[in-house]
């Protein structure tokens, strides 16, 4: 063998390249994520490892597969979940507001036969998808209302664009998983514009009225301050209205003439009642 | 990772001693050869090859390097582009040998490094997964080996600080938002066959579910107090869209780094803080006249308490005294002109006396000192 070998290395190198060639052509290794038709002069023979619903990893799909070499062809179609990304839509809800939105959907396919014969490749999918995907978005999200835009996930909206997009989709041997926005912004120019208008003018009039409302508390905490001292004062003064007149008055005069910066001129007359023990000279 | 140095000690491993792959101490490190290995029997092939024909005697042979340079001599110093009845087959049948236990070697162990999994996939279908330490599987064209991290935390950031990206949120107000997603691998086979683009994917699902969560609050919640309770609802959320897709992938935690209102209205915003400040501190001032007022009259009470009490003891006594008293504190410091006869009017100086002059004249009109004169 080996002398054969040696003996002739290019015949030999050319036979064992033969062999090889139909090995590799003959055998082929379906990974776990990929789907695989066999098809014979053009007419599909065979599904290899087709995708299940709730089939464990390592099931019987994937593997070492066989195939006439040279006869049967082989075409790969992807397993695993793949998606469709959409350009931004413009979305005219029912009260006239647009709104630009971008989606993005999730399938899977699940008749790998079906998809090859009408699209051939997953590339041709995503693309026939992706307008209708887009009419879909539009035609739901226009039978509504501004607001209700912003959280389509609650009124089910995305629900209904999901099972629309899959009646479609299903055509082409696809599911669709999941339809989701990724975005929804407010278009640039008027619309942003007057938003931030709404929102500054929103703020400022939240500044006026916490101001207002600042200055309300604090004129009642005063208004209170001067209600409680009232009370104070009445209560204890209130004990002997004469007596406090006396003494206030007191306080008075101590306060307004013995002030050090405006020195006082005091005229007294002879009767004044300080000066009485002064004037009848001790005798009453 | 360079794996001549393996090939290298592994090839000496091979031909230094009988310690062939096969024998009992395979799988461990190669051993660098020990001495010669003359007295050692010539190690068996496991292709049942009984070993070098060359003439040469058993063991001559002590080294890979050794072994090729013999070769080399014998080809008279030809490179080895060996060809013609010259070439020697065994050294043929030897590089296969070699090449192929190399090879068998290399792609039987694995070695999983403790924070990885090694997916195995038997001629591409999966089989299973091996965990850390040293995994043995068939070699390599049977079954191969994918290494997956699955605790190293991988970050998604969405939406920088640097530059704005706003969304809606509840209330129709625009917020400049920018997050990160932290997750790791939680099922390596999932990960590995069951999305097509896994990074991209996780991207898609925070944007969504972020848009979607913010899209349930005001303004203020997300700016303010909402923000934990929104990073919790997307990390949920994403969970299980991610679960849905059969992802394998876990969402260890969503970080909203900035939740800011867009740059076009900060002014507006920082007009409201500067409000709330000038409102507290209205009512602070307020609040500290209150104070300052009650001290005082509760100050004031309680001194004519004190002297109403001596007071009551003795009202007259209690009476003149302070009168005098006053009137003592009064007149000390003052000026005083005492006008005598009634009925002449004095010439005042008033112009010269300094301002304020305050004139008590009357005895009976200032009721206070009538009271003070007594009753």
């Amino acid at each position: 063998m080996i002398d054969a070998i040696l003996r002739r290395p290019l015949f030999s190198g050319i036979i064992a390249l033969l062999v090889l060639v139909t090995i590799l052509s003959s055998v082929k290794i379906v990974p776990e994520t990929s789907q695989a038709i066999i098809v014979r002069f053009g007419k599909p023979e065979r599904i290899l490892n087709r995708y299940q619903a709730n089939a464990p990893i390592g099931g019987p799909g994937a593997g070492i597969a066989v195939k006439v070499p040279f006869v049967d062809d082989i075409v790969w179609i992807d397993k695993r979940v793949r998606d469709v990304d959409m350009e931004r839509q413009m979305v005219l809800s029912t009260d006239q507001l647009r709104l630009e939105v971008d989606a993005f959907a999730r399938y899977r396919v699940v008749d790998p036969l079906r998809m090859y014969i009408r699209a051939r490749s997953e590339e041709r999918v995503g693309e026939a998808l992706r307008p209708i995907l887009g009419s879909e978005l539009r035609n739901e999200l226009g039978k509504r209302p501004f607001a209700d835009l912003l959280s389509p996930e609650r009124q089910g909206a995305m629900e209904n664009i999901r099972r629309g997009l899959d009646r479609i989709a299903r055509q082409y041997g696809v599911q669709i998983i999941d339809v989701r926005i990724k975005r929804a912004d407010l278009p640039s120019g008027t619309p942003l514009e007057s938003a931030y208008e709404r929102m500054r003018t929103a703020r400022e009039q939240e500044a006026r009225s916490i101001r207002a409302e600042g200055s309300k508390q604090a004129q009642i905490i005063r208004a209170e301050a001067d209600a409680s001292a009232a009370r104070t004062y009445a209560n204890s003064f209130g004990k002997d209205p004469a007596f406090y007149d006396f003494y206030r008055a007191m306080q008075a005069y101590d306060r307004t003439f013995t002030s050090k910066s405006k020195p006082t001129n005091v005229i007294l007359s002879p009767q004044n009642e300080f000066l009485r023990e002064f004037t009848s000279g001790g005798g009453r | 990772m360079s794996i001549f140095p393996g090939w290298a000690a592994r090839g000496r491993g091979l031909f230094a001693d009988n310690k062939g792959p096969w024998g009992p101490s395979s799988g461990g490190t190669p051993s660098e050869p020990q001495g010669s290995g003359a007295e050692s029997p010539r190690p068996s092939s496991p292709w049942g090859n009984p070993g070098p024909s060359t003439g040469s005697g058993p063991g001559s042979v002590t080294s890979l390097d050794d072994f090729l340079a013999r070769g080399r001599a014998r080809f008279g110093g030809g490179g080895g582009g060996g060809r013609g009845p010259a070439l020697n087959r065994s050294l043929i049948l030897w590089g296969i040998a070699a090449f192929l236990l190399l090879w068998l070697l290399l792609s039987t162990f694995h070695r999983i490094a403790p924070e990885e999994r090694g997916v195995v996939t038997q001629f591409g279908r999966y089989s299973r997964t091996l965990g850390p330490g040293i995994g043995i599987t068939l070699p390599s064209p049977l079954e191969r080996v994918q290494k997956v991290d699955v605790e190293n935390i991988r970050n998604v950031d969405l939406g920088s600080t640097a530059e704005e990206t706003v969304m809606l949120t509840g209330d129709q107000n625009i917020i400049d938002i920018a997050y990160s997603v932290r997750w790791n691998v939680r099922d390596p086979e999932l990960f590995l066959f069951e999305l097509q683009n896994t990074e991209q994917t996780i991207q898609q699902v925070a944007e969504s579910t972020m848009r979607a969560a913010l899209s349930g609050v005001t303004l203020n919640q997300a700016i303010g107090e909402g923000r934990g309770d929104i990073e919790n609802r997307v990390q949920e959320n994403m969970q299980r869209v991610l679960d849905a897709y059969r992802s394998g992938v876990r969402i260890q935690g969503v970080a909203i780094k900035q939740a800011d209102p867009p740059a076009a209205v900060n002014d507006a915003f920082k007009a409201v803080s500067a409000a709330q400040q000038a409102a507290q501190s209205d009512i602070n001032q307020a609040r500290a006249y209150a104070l300052q007022l009650a001290q005082l009259s509760q100050g004031e009470a309680t001194a004519f308490d004190k002297v109403y009490e001596q007071y009551r003891l003795a009202p007259e006594v209690t009476r003149r005294r302070m009168y005098y008293e006053t009137m003592e504190r009064v007149l000390q410091n003052v000026d005083k002109t005492i006008v005598e006869a009634p009925g002449v009017t004095p010439y005042l100086p008033l112009n010269q006396t300094r301002p304020p002059t305050a004139v008590l004249q009357d005895p009976t009109a200032s009721g206070t000192t009538a009271q003070g004169a007594g009753r």
